[in-house]
């Protein structure tokens, strides 16, 4: 045995799955030292439960497995669970006190797709409140710290605490931290690409429909999809290989087979048309970020691809479209909780003071408001004004898209977000818009339902991660995995930090 | 468009969420601060464009018209709050 348990969890999750196909280690000596490590991280609050003895169960099944030569693609790899995905028999929150020990008797479809593979469950992880935030400080039960420090002026450390994106904090703090080989995470408005460029990790929400949203609470159903955060381009690959797939439960998820994402990491990008959308360069963009869009172009047209300028204009409309539709969805997805079926209940003088005192105390700040903003979007005299306006310009925006990709592009590239992570409570302290405009970028893919891939490209001046964002056509997965690995390579893997927490 | 107190008051109604007359003032500046947002959305020339109702066009999957599943009811009452014999009891509606 080269590697040490001590070791284990550093390793990416391709070579894990290797190293216990070659018999390096145990899936239960890997399980264990992921458990340690959690352990130690508590601080960071990215688990809101840990689950050791089902992940050591799982493990020790997997052992069987290897042992058996049977493994299966993800058999032995241990995945921390975003706690938006109803596991069976284990609480799921969505880090909200109105389900508060809400137990599920069924499995998300994604869930069930990752153990069929093999996958051992370390937990539940953090998250914004039903995944609306973009900070992780709207969960009920505390804010996920990230494991990212700026570097202080003179070079050493700053120890403020910050923020580790949102709403998929807890998954891309514990891929960052290595309390997981990946993890599950959703993505609303950038709830998978703006956590994973805020904590140097790699995230992919993939077109609609190619993952079912069967057993995964609901946010906004036109615009949640499901997605994989690790640490390597390949390693989202092989997991969203697994994820994906046709689900007769879920009547938008498409009937089409899944490639082998793996296969399409090397492909290269040679002869590729890579878009650059002029309405990207927003007003007060730092320079370091421009700069290092420029230099994926610039990666990227080394690597063969070809590099041209293209128009997408209605982008800046997309981010006020989405806080019509988001919140108008939501007000609906959320009116099942009501003290009746499942969750928190808190008595009130009749039905409806029930309904009242249950939702009042149940949802927190963030969440009551897009409720009500949903409700008043919908609400008669209104509905043609906000929402019916807003889905036309959501046909405007996907058809901007539409005429890029038929000019012959393959993948655009943008930055994923306008800045890097940020200290607690820095953003919206009075206005709610502030912290929606972190999802500027990744907005626009939601509202097109195309798949974007978030890859860390490079540091800033405070030593923080930042990312660079690749669109592709709808279930052309492939090329965004292609292109982001030459991003990978040419950037070099980002160091994560050292576990200042443990 | 923005909304006064009166307003905010009847769509804590409508979304079945109790209000406190302290919660009132802050809800109305936030939810004005949105509507103000998605105000610039009125210059936007809509005219002769479909709303979006379909992510990915395709049609409506349709599948036999027979029972696949049931005979469940201990599981969905499992995590109600409160039941009786497998009902989900709710305050008197109807007097």
């Amino acid at each position: 045995m080269t590697t040490k348990p001590a070791e284990l969890t550093d390793l990416t999750l391709a070579q894990a799955r290797d190293g216990l196909r070659a018999k390096e280690f145990s899936a239960r000596e890997l399980a264990q030292a992921h458990i340690d490590a959690i352990e130690k991280a508590r601080v960071l609050n990215a688990y809101l439960l840990e689950t050791p003895d089902r992940a050591l169960a799982m493990a020790d099944v997997a052992d069987q497995k290897l042992a058996a030569g049977e493994a299966r693609p993800l058999e032995g790899l241990p995945l921390g669970i975003k706690d938006l995905f109803c596991t069976h028999g284990v609480t799921t929150t969505a880090a909200s006190k109105i389900l508060e020990g809400f137990q599920p008797h069924y499995e998300s479809t994604v869930t069930h797709n990752l153990w069929r593979d093999g996958a051992v469950m370390l937990g539940k992880l953090n998250l914004d409140e039903f995944a609306m935030g973009s900070s992780n400080e709207t969960s009920a039960y505390g804010p996920v710290i990230s494991p990212w420090r700026r570097k202080g002026p003179d070079g050493t450390g700053d120890e403020t605490k910050l923020v580790p994106g949102g709403s998929s904090g807890g998954s891309a703090a514990a891929v960052a931290a290595r309390l997981c080989l990946g993890a599950t995470a959703t993505d609303t408005g950038g709830s998978i690409r703006q956590p994973a460029a805020f904590t140097g990790t790699v995230g992919i929400k993939p077109t609609y429909g190619r993952c079912s949203r069967w057993g995964t609470v609901a946010f906004a159903s036109s615009l949640d999809q499901a997605g994989p955060i690790a640490r390597t381009v390949r390693d989202t690959a092989i997991l969203l290989s697994s994820m994906s797939g046709h689900d007769d439960k879920d009547t938008t998820s498409v009937n089409l087979p899944v490639p082998d994402f793996e296969a399409a990491v090397n492909r290269g990008v040679k002869g590729l048309t890579i878009g650059i959308p002029k309405e990207y360069r927003v007003e007060g963009m730092p320079a370091e970020i421009e700069r290092l869009w420029q230099q994926g172009a610039d990666w990227l047209r080394a690597a063969g691809a070809k590099v041209v300028e293209v128009s997408l204009p209605h982008t800046q409309y997309a981010l006020p479209a989405y806080y019509i539709v988001a919140p108008a969805e939501a007000s609906s997805n959320l009116a099942r909780y009501d003290g009746v079926r499942y969750g928190l209940r808190v008595p009130g003088k009749d039905i409806a003071g029930m309904y009242e005192a249950t939702r009042a105390a149940g949802f927190g700040r963030e969440v009551k408001r897009r409720i009500m903003i949903g409700t008043y979007v919908l609400s008669a005299g209104y509905y043609d004004a906000y929402y019916v306006r807003a889905q036309k310009i959501r046909s405007l925006i996907k058809r901007d898209f539409e005429q890029v990709y038929a000019s012959g592009v393959d993948a655009i590239l943008t930055p994923t977000t306008p800045s890097s992570a940020f200290g607690f409570g820095e953003k919206a302290k009075a206005d709610p818009v502030e912290m929606y405009l972190l999802d500027v970028f990744t907005v626009t893919v939601n509202m097109a339902g195309l798949p974007g891939l978030a890859v860390p490209a490079g540091l800033d001046a405070q030593g923080l991660p930042l990312g660079l964002q690749l669109i592709g056509r709808p279930f052309d997965e492939e090329t965004l995995f292609a292109a982001g690995q030459v991003i990978e390579e040419a950037a070099g893997r980002i160091a994560l930090p050292q576990a200042w927490w443990a | 468009m923005s909304v006064d107190a009166k307003t905010v008051r009847r769509i804590a109604h409508l979304a079945r969420i109790a209000v406190t007359d302290e919660e009132v003032a802050p809800l109305q500046d936030e939810l004005n601060a949105i509507l103000s947002f998605v105000e610039q959305l009125d210059a936007v020339d809509v005219s002769g464009v479909e709303p979006m109702t379909s992510v990915t066009p395709m049609a409506m999957k349709s599948r036999e018209d027979v029972i696949t599943d049931g005979g469940h009811a201990r599981e969905i009452v499992f995590n109600a709050p409160l039941t009786e014999d497998n009902y989900f009891v709710v305050p008197k509606v109807v007097e």
